[in-house]
């Protein structure tokens, strides 16, 4: 019971953030590969609430940016053409979870683009990119750490389990893909597969290499705990009445791994997005249009947007609540009597 | 012209006097220089009159591979070569004119075919050595063997011969060609001329390749440009020091250059350059991105950043029109279907938003273009080229008179398919190195996008871009820019002619595989022959107009050509052509005391 309580909250936050990234069509309030090629560079617009008039607005309202004239990427406020924001209006089409088709949005404003965080260099939307980036990345994570937990699992304990040749055979290969410059191998990969890659099958290409390189450091945990779970006297006791390998894996063993599981899960996903994050800015994750949060950072290659545009800085920041999300999951989980049980038990039998 | 004898003789006098007046203040170098005077005829040049001595830093994109001009084939190393060594004829990079150089007086015969040049007294090599006519003919003999491929070859076959070369005396040289030569004496700038006393026996033993490397020591090269080697740090920098026989003076009868040393930091990359010219460790700073243009110009400090107007680089989306054959992936065989129908891409070239790229990729600091003449180069332009407007429904109509239609997709979004129903989508190759052509890549796709195509770009390292638009030839479509070196038509031949290796849409082809291209061929041929200026830029034209009507390359945008230099940099006159700020830096100065500033 206290387990839950010490995750609850973390869960619960958790749950927000990606119910945002997920709903990102109803919070974005545009397409995010729209060119809006009037307002490259656009400084995010700030929310007001009183105009130029002392006068207290309840809907808050934003003002247009217009060109000082003769530079390019230099606005001012026009305080005379304030936009006051609408909420719940229809705009731009999208699909809800991929399938519904649907065209509400979150809030917009009447016949202008506004951006409450700044354009990019093609006058696109950062707030909706922002949101639509994180589906990739955060999807990328998730499946990542999933399929790496799933290979890592499987491998260890089947080293654990039946140990010998197979135990040392499987942990030399573990340790050969630790030892690999996979950045390099990504780069191979990338120049042995036909040019144009559609966001879809670069999408998956990361998944697989995040997962084909990661699987060997759960796949150690998960040995470590099978080797001495299956000494322990109760599982001795089933196999003398004769149980099967798999019955015993999965009745007795396995379980034991849950806990270990779990942490590695909540450790592992903030970790592979920002893998994702890396591969994308060095160009190797989902191409241009199509924004992810590393795509999103690669604009920061470039000097002078470093030095000009510190909007661009934000998917840096809010991978932040993300991660702390995770992390915070991670410890909480670790924590909990439950892994703490896990714990006291091997060690008890390894005594 | 500069080189009536009145001038000549002006000149003397002028530096006479000025001989006695640096007798007293002359450094040793000077000393040595004087002993000939009498039989020098040192160029003059007009404007500012500096103040000498002082050390410039510029930053170079890398190590140049060789100072020897008959290998180097590297940006990098031509523009280090550039101020080593000198040409008989040189065209001003400012007028993009030609100017006496090496060569003080040249007459071309009625014909056409016989140029009689006469060259300047009393030069001599940066080793001191003197130079006379058996220079030059020894530099065009190694230029034109075969055996030294030499990259200036091509240029030097006239009519399908090589230039035959003779002297008359120590001082006047004769060049025969098989045919008028339409660019005239445009043919002799960046034809280095090599000291013979150094290199006649490495080229007798075909060992010529290997000579001029950095590593080298300084008194194992010479040549005849302002500036000589003194210091190579592998990796870091390369020092070069002022050439005290150079042939040139100010107007004041200064023996330039002014400067005592120039230095190249290598520099790889673009940002990299940029800080180190804000930090002061570069005195100058060219081929400037726009975007950083535009970070210097606002935090300007001891420095000033200028636009020299729009350069000759031209920016282009070509199609792969080559003959891939039946192995060729059925992928390409369908796609190149499209490519080679002519109204397809035009209907490309319809839709493209060039002023966009123009405001979203230069900021404003280019200029579109629909021909690769760019708005930068002031003679050969074709004033009746036209500038069709952006036009999606024009775009629509030549699709539709080639049979593609429109279907709508699953978001409700309008699929381009073609007459067999195949949806048309094709990927855009460019530079992962070159942000500009990214950013245009990507407007590009979503300018098509509104066509219904769908289109994907692909970042490629360069090496590998260019290794599959000229070998392998597996690409679609492709981004790239060209800088012609010079002003004149000839600079940009192997791009016209079919048989040319930057033809890109076709490279290297042994017959023209379509009319229109035999008729580029038949009408650049023609030109390069025509004796007057009229002529040459009649045929010019038409072959422009041809390229614009069949839009193998969809020109986009010529950038401007931006450069900086701190404010203590005098005679600061950044040109449109290569090499941009270091075309005049014989008369490069620096204005304060600052020579003895340490970096």
């Amino acid at each position: 019971m206290s387990r839950w309580r010490k995750v609850a909250p973390w869960l619960l936050v958790l749950a927000v953030l990606h119910g945002i990234v997920v709903c990102a069509g109803f919070f974005a309030p545009y397409d995010p590969i729209e060119q809006d090629r009037k307002n490259p560079y656009l400084p995010p617009m700030r929310l007001h609430f009183v105009d130029t008039h002392k006068h207290l607005h309840l809907r808050p309202f934003v003002y247009a940016f217009t060109l000082r004239p003769g530079s390019f990427d230099q606005y001012m406020e026009d305080t005379s053409h304030p936009l006051p924001l609408k909420f719940f209006v229809a705009g731009d089409r999208y699909r809800l979870l991929g399938l519904l088709p649907a065209r509400l949005h979150l809030f917009g404003a009447d016949n202008e683009r506004i951006y409450l965080l700044g354009s990019d260099a093609f006058g696109r939307d950062q707030l909706s990119r922002l949101l639509f980036g994180g589906q990739v990345s955060l999807l990328a994570g998730l499946l990542g750490a999933g399929f790496t937990l799933l290979i890592g699992w499987c491998i260890g304990a089947a080293a654990g389990y039946y140990g010998g040749w197979r135990d040392d055979l499987l942990m030399r290969v573990a340790e050969l893909f630790l030892a690999l410059p996979w950045l390099y191998l990504l780069f191979a990969i990338r120049a042995f597969l036909p040019l144009a890659v559609n966001p879809l099958q670069a999408f998956f290409l990361i998944v697989a290499v995040i997962a084909a390189v990661g699987w060997a450091r759960p796949a150690r945990l998960v040995r470590g705990i099978v080797l001495s779970a299956k000494e322990r006297d109760f599982v001795r006791a089933a196999r003398g009445f004769g149980a099967s390998d798999v019955y015993l894996l999965r009745r007795h063993i396995l379980p034991e791994t849950s806990s270990v599981l779990l942490t590695q899960t909540a450790i592992l996903i903030p970790q592979y997005v920002l893998a994702e994050m890396t591969l994308s800015f060095l160009g190797l994750g989902v191409p241009e249009p199509v924004p992810s949060w590393g795509n999103l950072l690669s604009n920061l290659q470039q000097y002078s947007v470093l030095v000009s545009y510190w909007w661009m800085y934000l998917p840096a920041l809010i991978m932040v609540p993300f991660f702390l999300g995770y992390l915070g999951l991670a410890s909480a989980l670790q924590e909990s009597p439950g892994a703490y049980k896990i714990e006291r038990r091997s060690l008890g039998s390894l005594a | 012209m500069r080189n009536c004898p009145a001038t000549v003789a002006r000149c003397r006098i002028l530096f006479r006097s000025f001989l006695i007046f640096s007798a007293v203040i002359c450094q040793l170098a000077f000393a040595k220089a004087q002993q000939n005077n009498a039989n020098e005829e040192l160029l003059v040049l007009p404007g500012e009159v500096g103040r000498s001595g002082g050390r410039l830093a510029v930053s170079l994109r890398g190590e140049p591979k060789t100072l020897n001009p008959i290998i180097a084939a590297d940006a990098r190393s031509r523009e280090v070569i550039g101020v080593m060594q000198a040409d008989l004829v040189h065209i001003n990079r400012a007028t993009q004119l030609t100017e006496p150089a090496l060569a003080k007086s040249w007459k071309i015969s009625p014909d056409g075919l016989t140029y009689t040049l006469v060259l300047r007294k009393g030069l001599k090599f940066s080793d001191g050595q003197p130079m006379d006519a058996d220079d030059v003919l020894f530099s065009f003999r190694v230029y034109l063997d075969e055996n030294t491929h030499a990259p200036q070859r091509d240029l030097l076959i006239v009519g399908g011969k090589p230039i035959s070369v003779r002297k008359i005396d120590a001082q006047t040289v004769v060049f025969q060609m098989a045919e008028p030569y339409g660019a005239g004496e445009r043919l002799f700038d960046g034809m280095a001329i090599l000291p013979r006393h150094l290199l006649e026996k490495p080229f007798q033993e075909g060992k010529l390749g290997q000579i001029g490397s950095l590593s080298a020591a300084a008194n194992q090269w010479a040549g005849l440009g302002p500036f000589r080697l003194k210091e190579y740090v592998a990796g870091q920098r390369l020092v070069l020091e002022r050439n005290p026989y150079y042939w040139k003076s100010d107007s004041k009868g200064n023996r330039l250059p002014h400067l005592d040393e120039l230095v190249f930091l290598f520099v790889p990359n673009a940002d990299a350059q940029v800080l180190k010219f804000q930090s002061g460790e570069t005195d100058m700073i060219s081929q400037l991105g726009a975007e950083n243009f535009s970070v210097l110009s606002r935090q300007q400090n001891g420095y000033t950043v200028t636009d020299a107007g729009p350069g000759l680089e031209y920016n282009f989306l070509f199609f792969n029109l080559n003959d891939v054959g039946e192995k060729a992936p059925a992928d390409l065989q369908r796609k190149q279907k499209w490519f080679h129908e002519v109204k397809f891409r035009q209907a490309v070239a319809a839709a493209t938003d060039r002023e966009a790229i123009v405001r979203l990729v230069y900021q404003g600091r280019g200029a579109a273009i629909w021909g690769l003449v760019t708005p930068g180069n002031k003679r050969w332009g074709d004033a009746n080229l036209s500038h069709p407007p952006r036009s999606l429904e024009r775009a629509r109509t030549l699709l539709k008179e080639v049979g593609f239609s429109w279907s709508t997709g699953p978001n409700g979004e309008s699929i381009l398919q073609d007459s067999d129903g195949k949806p048309v989508e094709f990927s855009i190759l460019t530079s992962s190195t070159n942000a500009d052509r990214a950013k245009m890549a990507a407007l590009l796709q979503d300018d098509l996008k509104q066509l219904g195509m769908r289109v994907q770009v692909v970042p490629l390292e360069f090496r590998s871009l260019l290794d599959r638009v000229t070998q392998t030839k597996e690409y679609d479509t492709c981004i790239m820019g060209i800088a012609s070196y010079d002003a004149d038509p000839n600079s940009d031949i192997n791009v016209w002619l079919s048989s040319g290796g930057t033809h890109l849409w076709n490279p290297s082809q042994p017959h023209p595989a379509t009319p229109w291209e035999a008729e580029i061929d038949h009408l650049i041929e023609e030109q390069m022959s025509a004796r007057t200026f009229d002529q040459r830029k009649k045929l010019y034209d038409r072959a422009q107009e041809i390229l614009a009507e069949h839009q193998p390359m969809i020109f986009l945008a010529s950038p401007d050509i931006l450069a900086g230099a701190k404010n203590s940099v005098g005679n600061f006159h950044p040109a449109v052509l290569e090499p941009y700020v270091l075309w005049n830096v014989e008369q490069l100065y620096l204005k304060s005391g600052r020579e003895n500033a340490t970096r």
